[in-house]
């Protein structure tokens, strides 16, 4: 099958937003070659009855609206305030995070590995976008993106260099490519400053690329 | 395959620009193609790896020059025809006419919506529960084969003909390089793989840098 002239299409809808998209859709502009084949194939598979449309539904909401990087940030402060549970993380991930009930899809196995000064550790998929979906919810387009793919293995630290993260020549840089079922999240280091926060004031300042390795949680100045 | 997925060690892409405060989706079309993608995948007609396959067989300059639910959605169109659940005839006219006929398909698992919490909580799709014993210890010097199937592999073009040390064993899953290819399960040991960075990228590599691949025995010779 040829899709030659929808790559065209596709490739240049890439940074419109939605709004743009509506607005074409007010004055009566037609759809996409994309919107069209989306819409082509969905309205085909309900009415051939392989799949509820309701099903549907249901599935993008709960990786809109439910599962997300608010996920692994709970498990990084519980592992930051219980030194317990910070190692049953380490030792077995995907036990630990389902004591908070975060199980699923993209998520067979998860392994936790820590930051410290020794290690700087970070997350990729060269091979695919494979993400630990029942702690981060669906990765973003960066880390989809050929420039993350291609550079996160050959260089890791200019990728990490211009996203702000500096390591130390003496730290060492450790990349997870994640090219089987098993699914890896980055435990950054607490930062200091945060002595005596509440576990859910701590979760608030971990961040999605911290976990997954191509950010540092900052120090909070007091 | 060698194909324009297997971006590992690529130059010339630019640099990583993440956007602040990201949708989950950008566009209505990818919520559909995203949700069109899993439900599908509950059919039971194709496994993960043939999934991947499927989307790594676009050609390569349409893989560069398109997104990642465009990816999504090639695959599954590929998949749907190739299965014949859907012709390809079907989808061409439902494309310029959204009212065009639809032949039913019976007798199939599809999943209801009411399924869908519980389905996604307890799908497996590649751990095995054979009992399989690992032809590797961790610590043990290994080096990848070096392979360049026409099918579906999970060892990156990067990391083939590499010497690594095995560092966790992950127990016993799926191969992905024979399930892909619709060659059955083969269930085997995966290891986490360490590959030291110049093993990888040559002396101007930083030293104490490295890589961990996962890779299964089958993938892997003693060193």
């Amino acid at each position: 099958m040829s899709h030659d002239h929808d790559h065209e299409h596709g490739h240049h809808h890439h940074h419109d937003d939605d709004d743009d998209v509506q607005e074409h859709r007010e004055h009566g502009a037609p759809l996409s070659a994309v919107e069209l084949r989306v819409r082509a194939l969905e309205s085909l598979l309900v009415d051939k009855g392989l799949v509820d449309p309701a099903a549907l539904d249901q599935l993008i909401d709960t990786y809109e609206t439910k599962v997300g990087p608010r996920n692994g940030a709970k498990i990084v402060a519980r592992a930051w305030v219980d030194p317990e549970f910070k190692r049953r993380l380490l030792e077995d991930g995907t036990a630990a995070v389902a004591e908070h009930g975060f199980v699923g899809r993209q998520s067979e196995k998860l392994v936790v590995v820590e930051n410290t000064g020794g290690i700087h550790n970070m997350v990729v998929c060269t091979l695919c976008s494979c993400y630990p979906w029942a702690v981060l919810g669906l990765p973003p387009v960066w880390y989809k993106s050929a420039p993350y793919r291609s550079r996160a293995v050959i260089d890791p630290r200019g990728v990490l260099s211009e996203l702000g993260v500096s390591v130390p020549a003496q730290r060492e840089v450790r990349v997870w490519d994640s090219t089987a079922e098993i699914r890896y999240m980055v435990l950054p280091e607490r930062p200091a400053g945060t002595e005596g926060m509440t576990e859910e004031q701590l979760a608030a300042l971990v961040t999605r690329d911290a976990m997954i390795g191509v950010a540092t949680v900052p120090a909070v100045q007091r | 395959m060698n194909g324009a997925h297997d971006l590992g060690g690529m130059h010339g892409f630019g640099p990583v620009e993440i956007e602040p405060d990201e949708p989950v989706f950008h566009h209505e079309w990818e919520r559909r193609a995203f949700a069109i993608t899993l439900a599908s995948g509950f059919l039971g007609k194709w496994n993960i790896d043939q999934s991947r396959f499927a989307r790594e067989q676009m050609p390569p300059a349409e893989y560069l020059a398109t997104t990642y639910y465009e990816h999504w959605l090639w695959g599954l169109e590929k998949l749907l025809h190739d299965l014949k659940l859907v012709d390809q005839a079907e989808t061409t006219a439902r494309e310029k006419n959204p009212t065009s006929p639809a032949t039913p398909v019976t007798g199939q698992r599809v999943l209801a919506a009411r399924d869908v919490e519980k389905a996604l909580r307890t799908s497996r799709t590649s751990k095995a529960d054979e009992d399989v014993a690992p032809r590797y210890r961790v610590g043990d010097r290994v080096v990848t084969k070096n392979i360049h199937p026409l099918g579906h592999t999970r060892l990156p073009r990067y990391a083939r003909g590499k010497r690594g040390v095995v560092s966790l064993d992950h127990g016993v899953w799926v191969f992905p390089d024979t399930a892909g290819n619709g060659l059955g399960r083969r269930p085997q040991h995966c290891y986490a793989v360490r590959f030291e960075a110049a093993e990888l990228w040559g002396e101007a590599a930083t030293g104490r840098d490295a890589v961990y691949v996962d890779l299964w025995d089958d993938h892997l010779e003693p060193a």
